[in-house]
């Protein structure tokens, strides 16, 4: 099989044998070239103009385009006077996804200084780093590398001369998936509630406590400082197909090699799995795979050729999320690793719309049944109305029960079987011996 | 006008509008759960799916929230296709997945907008097999009941508690189906809108306490339309009776006055009516001091000849309606007549009225006042002398937030968008009292005065208005005088906010030249609070020619008076008890008519049982000017009757003239109407009793009553013949309609399918809007021409200088508690508390006293001794006196006090320290048994 030759952008400061780089070590190498670049000459025009070029899409799992939702925030006289407000997402919460942290940890200036040049181009004045609660060792690193920051004039007062003032807070977030949702995140941020907020209005506009926000994955943001600096040309060439730039993959599961690499965006995912991931564990058998997180449809062995990419995935039937895969193994349940997934999902429901709140629940609860031997055959009809009942954005307030309700559609559609021979055998055909009680008692509520 | 398409229909519909709104104005049923008319959208509940269509071509359409969607023209919807339909059972299978299946028991049982709904979808069967979550529930005071387990999670009882009503105690607690609404811990709920939580929860989580604790099915309750005897706002109730007892008041819908909601005084302090303190029977005193029961001829006739050997005189009062002032006006003449308020108060209300009646603003009703979006509150602690009129000021507030999102583009039913949008954002409030408010957190400035300065702030704005300066004022207030002015200025409704309750004329005063220096360039609201249900009414009624009630005292004193009649009125409220003793030792005989035993009926010679509100039709006139009809819900048990009704009698049998015209109760309104001409429109406040809804009387039972045959079954197995009420339109029935009557003769609502208070809207013009036909009561007031209202010279007063010595004593209200009546009510008995004196702690560190000591209030000979409150915000030079309560009529408002530690001080009540009681209000300790 041909490999992709990668040029090392996001994780040039990362790899298991280098230190974790501070200030002196990141602009050693050509860090904070971008940040002196915009503040001597470019106008936060010039700099959407290079994102909007560049073609980045948002790296948290939508991949909406970054320089488009940027251009929402309304500028100038547009903009009533007050604060603007640029938020780093860094509450990596999407199972089997963990590629933030690694750019946090290994090297917090890259995204330092790519939020500053974000929230120059947006002239937000207040910027904040939500992260999960349990990074402590990012947290540590990013607080220091902001401190450092401080010091150098990259923050603060009339950054590096340009007459430009920046803020910028780590905030430990409280531990809900549901702050990965970026109106839930602003609530949470506000000291409310983390429930989603209904949109419109979209927080470009009202935001953090009212006012014009743009909320941005970790991974986006990265990326920025490198755009900046070479231009988006250059970012575009990285790219294999229609997307651009690189893209930090991963893999877990039963793999040889589960990890995380930065390949360019596009790479086909048996490329992804085969020489990075190095293939299947011995004595298991490929059987599926979640392409990004566990809210995207699972995926076969027909779709192994295809770019990792958003159109490519999303043409069959998956999303790309985070890009972060799952696999599954010829030894899994299929149906006990739809059931983990929404044991998480109910239980990280907010509790604010009633489809999710109690859908998920009532899922969950057929799912045990199922897994446990007390399945019945009109359970299929049950998961498949609350698939339809949930699965769809607008029947719910947000993203969250559709997005759970896609391992459990395509699993009753590529892995039916496994569903009926759980009714008809009375237990999970993969765990003969195991006790459907115990699997029962799993299942308890917290 | 948007066209709509609706299942293949075409409907016109308001621009502006949810599609749910829509929906309901067209009289079409959707469900739903978490949006009200009064608090909008926020799309959480998911009932009242509908499928949009993106043209006339889509077939598959996609599911939008009506509730969360704006009416576009051309738009096309399916409300009852197969889809949406399917949508919404799923929706109602969801939340029944942890409902629990009690509705055979519980208090919302009939009156459910969960069960109606849940029919309305037509969901039946049970899929989900797992089981049902449970929650422990809290105990949340005497007024609310806590039963989570029914909770559907609509998030209304938070919205409403804290966006709404700005309560801070209740909140959304855990997550995903572990939701719970409810207190960090047990305890009484803060808010005096908590009760409103019973009619916001669409089921039974939240529900009325005392109803509770003496049920009846809400189906089974007899109701009329009613007025809130507990201040003077007038709001619309709709108390329920069953074998005799009230067992509630539910909010009676009046888009003017109080919309969907009441304050707690009005919900829970009718409960005066069931006391075991009524009278029921005519007394007459014994030389042993008790009463011997006679009959109510025997009484009359005794009463009679009293009246015949002298001199009458008579004090009505303003709790009582205008017909039974009226009636005992015309029994004694007016100058023997006195409204029962002290002179101050008589002269504050009679201020009051005459400024209204002059300036060239306008006298708001709630709804009006929460147009307003500049509001200065001079010297009126609504919160507890009038609490809806707060929660209209908290709605005011938030028209900033309204233009915000106007500015953006959102709908002001998006109410959560418009709320993340402003934030704290606030159109500007000003509030100027003696001491901070429950409305602090929605102010710009907040600042404690004594009255005179209030007065002086007050007059300094209107100066700043006109161009006048007053001088005299520190820089501090100079500049707030400023502030305020220009805010006023720049609003498009400003509202002033005053009253008599500071007991101040000049603060009335200053209020009205603010007022009537806006008027000079736009549309201003005054709204004036008076202390009563009635006080207005009397002081309209009075006009100025009535005996003042020292003008009464004194003339007892000559022994110009032999007879003396007091109707509701315990005058030991209005004056030190050594003024009473010594009015009542002056005159021969006493009469008294009144519905609670009290210390002014247990002076009387003769006692003559009164009925109460709920059992008797009269006219009130509230603050606004508007005078509002109320109805017997029930007849009156044993001899009590309405003083309207035992005075004509008595002007019978005294052969009075003209009392023959006045046996009936619209004669009584006639009369009353073209006697006062102040009072000329009362008589359009309702119909008459002749009114006929298409030939038939309304009834006060609904049609869902029960048991009229069984009820009494245990006493006569004859069915009693029911009651006829020949004084008003209502018959004591279910027959008849309750459809399509003028809202002042509706009592209760009720719609096929909706039998919950949601069905109000099916008799509002839209959601939200005026019961067709127009809300009830008729406005008496109209604005005047300004004459000689400006910034008075004379008038001002000079700067209240603190002592060392003495401090000025200034009136403390308690929304539970101040109240005579609802003081009775054992839920608000139970949380009204002590009388107490409120001290700067400055003053109680140099009187080395700690909250809950006593302290002696000492004015020339009266001394009392009180529990201290000690209180930063009261203004410098002043102490506070909880007004109303027992133990503080003898000090004077105004008046300058010495006080002193009270020596052998036994605090009032053991404090609690600590004790295993998990339900034990208020106590954070949960171990060992300890009070002290």
């Amino acid at each position: 099989m041909e490999t992709t030759q990668t040029e090392k952008v996001l994780t040039r400061n990362i790899g298991p044998d280098l230190l974790p780089t501070d200030m002196v070590a990141y602009e050693a190498n050509g860090g904070y070239r971008a940040l002196h670049k915009a503040m001597s000459g470019m106008s936060p025009n010039d700099c959407l103009e290079e994102i909007k070029a560049s073609n980045l899409r948002g790296r948290g799992g939508a991949g909406f385009p970054t320089g488009m939702k940027w251009s929402f925030v309304p500028m100038g006289e547009k903009c009533s006077p007050g604060h603007k407000y640029l938020v780093c997402n860094a509450d990596e919460m999407e199972p089997g996804t963990f590629k933030d942290r690694l750019l946090m940890e290994c090297d917090p200036h890259q995204l330092i200084e790519g939020m500053i040049l974000a929230a120059y181009t947006i002239q937000a004045d207040r910027s904040y780093i939500f992260i999960r609660g349990e990074y402590l060792v990012a947290i540590e690193r990013l607080e220091q590398a902001l401190t450092d920051c401080y010091q150098k004039g990259y923050l603060g007062e009339n950054i590096l001369g340009s007459g430009y003032n920046l803020e910028m807070h780590v905030h430990t977030s409280a531990g809900r998936y549901i702050c990965g949702e970026e109106t839930a995140l602003i609530n949470a941020l506000e000291g409310k509630r983390a429930n989603p907020r209904a949109k419109p209005p979209f927080p470009q506009v009202s935001g953090l406590w009212g006012r014009p926000t743009i909320v941005n994955n970790v991974e986006t943001l990265c990326n920025i400082s490198h755009i900046i600096d070479k231009g988006p040309e250059w970012f575009q060439s990285l790219g294999i197909g229609e997307d651009s730039g690189t893209k930090m993959y991963g893999a877990s599961g039963y793999v040889k090699n589960p990890g995380c690499w930065e390949l360019p965006i596009g790479t086909p995912v048996r490329e992804i799995l085969e020489k990075h991931a190095g293939g299947m564990a011995e004595g298991r058998k490929f059987k599926g795979f979640l392409p990004g997180g566990g809210s995207t449809d699972f995926l076969v062995e027909e779709h192994l050729e295809l770019p990792m990419d958003y159109g490519s995935i999303g043409a069959a039937g998956s999303r790309m999320g985070t890009g972060t895969m799952i696999v599954l193994d010829d030894k899994t349940c299929p149906v006990g690793m739809v059931l983990n997934l929404l044991r998480f999902f109910a239980h990280e429901s907010c509790g604010f719309c009633t489809p999710c709140r109690e859908g998920l629940p009532w899922t969950r609860q057929v799912l045990e049944d199922i897994e446990a031997g007390r399945g019945r055959k009109e359970d299929l009809e049950t998961l498949a109305h609350q698939v339809k009942f949930i699965g769809a954005i607008g029947n719910t307030h947000c993203a969250l029960a559709p997005g759970a309700m896609e391992p459990l559609q395509s699993a009753m559609k590529y892995f039916g079987d496994d569903f009926e021979r759980h009714i008809e055998q009375g237990c999970c055909p993969y765990t003969v011996d195991m006790k459907a009680q115990d699997i029962s008692a799993e299942g308890e509520r917290d | 006008m948007p066209t709509i398409y609706i299942d293949g229909q075409a409907y016109e519909v308001e621009e502006g509008k949810n599609l749910l709104e829509a929906c309901l104005n067209l009289e079409l049923d959707l469900p739903y759960f978490c949006w009200h008319p009064s608090m909008g959208s926020i799309g959480s509940c998911r009932q009242c799916a509908m499928v949009q269509y993106q043209n006339e071509e889509d077939t598959q359409g996609r599911i939008v929230m009506g509730c969360m969607t704006p009416v576009t023209d051309g738009a096309r919807l399916s409300l009852n296709g197969e889809r949406a339909s399917e949508f919404r059972e799923s929706i109602i299978e969801s939340l029944m997945l942890n409902h629990p299946h009690d509705c055979p028991v519980c208090a919302e049982g009939g009156e459910c907008h969960l069960q109606d709904m849940t029919v309305m979808v037509g969901h039946r069967d049970r899929n989900y097999r797992g089981n049902k979550n449970t929650h422990r529930n809290q105990y949340l005071g005497p007024l609310i009941n806590h039963e989570m387990n029914r909770c559907i999670s609509c998030y209304r009882c938070v919205r409403f508690y804290r966006d709404y009503a700005g309560g801070t105690d209740l909140e959304a607690l855990a997550s995903h189906d572990h939701v719970y609404f409810g207190r960090h811990q047990d305890g009484v709920l803060q808010s005096e809108f908590a009760g409103n939580l019973a009619e916001v929860c669409p089921t039974g989580v939240f529900t009325d306490k005392p109803l509770l604790n003496d049920y009846s099915r809400k189906w089974d309750l007899q109701s009329a339309p009613s007025v809130c005897v507990g201040c003077a706002v007038g709001c619309n109730t709709s108390p329920g009776e069953r074998y005799g007892r009230l067992k509630r008041i539910q909010n009676r819908y009046n888009q003017q006055v109080n919309g969907y909601f009441l304050c707690d005084r009005g919900r829970f302090g009718s409960d005066f009516v069931n006391s075991e303190s009524r009278i029921n029977f005519a007394g007459i005193k014994q030389t042993d001091g008790s009463y011997q029961a006679v009959k109510a001829d025997d009484a009359l006739s005794q009463v009679a000849s009293f009246c015949q050997q002298g001199t009458v005189a008579a004090i009505g009062s303003p709790r009582a309606s205008v017909e039974a002032n009226y009636l005992l006006r015309r029994l004694v003449g007016n100058q023997l007549f006195s409204t029962g308020m002290s002179d101050l108060d008589q002269t504050l209300v009679q201020q009051v009225f005459d400024t209204l009646s002059t300036t060239r603003a306008i006298s708001p009703s709630l709804h009006q006042i929460e147009s307003a979006d500049a509001v200065l509150i001079l010297g009126e602690d609504v919160s507890n002398t009038a609490p809806r009129l707060a929660l209209a000021l908290r709605q005011a507030a938030r028209n900033k937030a309204l233009a915000l999102a106007a500015d953006m583009r959102l709908e002001p039913w998006m109410d959560a968008a418009i709320r993340n949008l402003a934030q704290d954002q606030y159109s500007p409030v000003f509030i100027v009292g003696v001491h901070d408010s429950r409305l602090t957190d929605i102010s710009e400035t907040s600042i404690s005065l004594a009255p005179d300065d209030i007065a002086r702030l007050g007059f300094a704005v209107a100066g700043e208005i006109t161009g006048a300066s007053i001088g005299g004022l520190s820089d501090e207030l100079a500049a707030l005088a400023g502030t305020i002015a220009s805010a006023l200025k720049t609003a498009k409704n400003p509202l002033i906010v005053s009253g008599t309750s500071l007991m101040n004329s000049a603060i009335i005063h200053a209020s009205a030249a603010v007022a009537e220096a806006l008027s000079a360039d736009k549309s201003t609201m005054l709204s004036l609070s008076v202390p009563e249900c009635n006080s207005l009414g009397v002081a309209m009624l009075d006009g100025g020619e009535g005996m003042g009630f020292d003008a009464l005292t004194a003339s007892a004193e000559q022994g110009e008076i032999d007879t003396l009649i007091v109707m509701e009125n315990d005058l030991y409220r209005r004056a030190p008890v050594e003024v009473i003793d010594q009015l009542l030792g002056n005159i021969k005989h006493l009469v008294v008519l009144d519905v609670l035993d009290n210390a002014t009926l247990s002076a009387s010679q003769i006692a003559l049982p009164v009925a109460t509100f709920a059992e008797s039709e009269g006219t009130l006139v509230n603050s606004e000017g508007r005078a509002q009809r109320y109805y017997p819900v029930f007849v009156a048990e044993d001899d009590r009757l309405p003083s309207w009704q035992w005075l004509s009698e008595l002007g019978q049998v005294l052969g009075l003239s003209g009392f023959d015209q006045l046996q009936h109760f619209d004669q009584v309104v006639q009369a009353c109407a073209q006697d006062t001409p102040a009072l000329s429109d009362i008589t359009a406040a309702a119909p008459d009793h002749q009114f006929r809804n298409r030939g038939l009387k309304i009834p006060r039972q609904p049609v869902r009553y029960s048991g009229r045959t069984a009820m009494l079954a245990n006493v006569s197995v004859h069915e009693p013949k029911q009651p006829v009420d020949e004084e008003t339109p209502l018959s004591f029935s279910m027959e008849g309609l309750n459809v399509g009557q003028p809202s002042s003769l509706m009592s209760s609502s009720w719609s096929p399918g909706w039998n919950s208070n949601q069905s109000i809207q099916k008799f509002q013009d839209e959601a939200g809007g005026v019961i067709k036909g127009g809300s009830a009561g008729v406005r008496l007031i109209t604005p005047g021409q300004g004459v000689g209202l400006g910034v008075g010279g004379t008038s001002i007063p000079e700067a209240f200088t603190s002592s060392d010595i003495e401090l000025l004593l200034v009136p403390v209200y308690r929304v539970f508690g101040s109240d005579e009546l609802s003081h009775e009510a054992p839920a608000i008995n139970e949380l009204s508390g002590d009388a107490q004196l409120i001290l700067h702690p400055n003053d109680a560190n140099s009187l080395l006293v700690a909250d809950g000591d006593g302290v002696t209030a000492i004015v020339g000979d009266a001394e009392v001794s009180l529990e201290v409150l000690i209180a930063t915000s009261i203004a410098s030079g002043c102490v506070g006196i909880t007004v109303g309560m027992p133990g503080t009529q003898s000090l004077i408002i105004g008046s300058a006090v010495s006080l002193q530690k009270a020596s052998d001080w036994q605090r009032l009540k053991p404090q609690l320290i600590a004790t295993d009681n998990p339900n034990a209000p208020n106590c954070g300790v949960q171990s060992g048994v300890s009070c002290v």
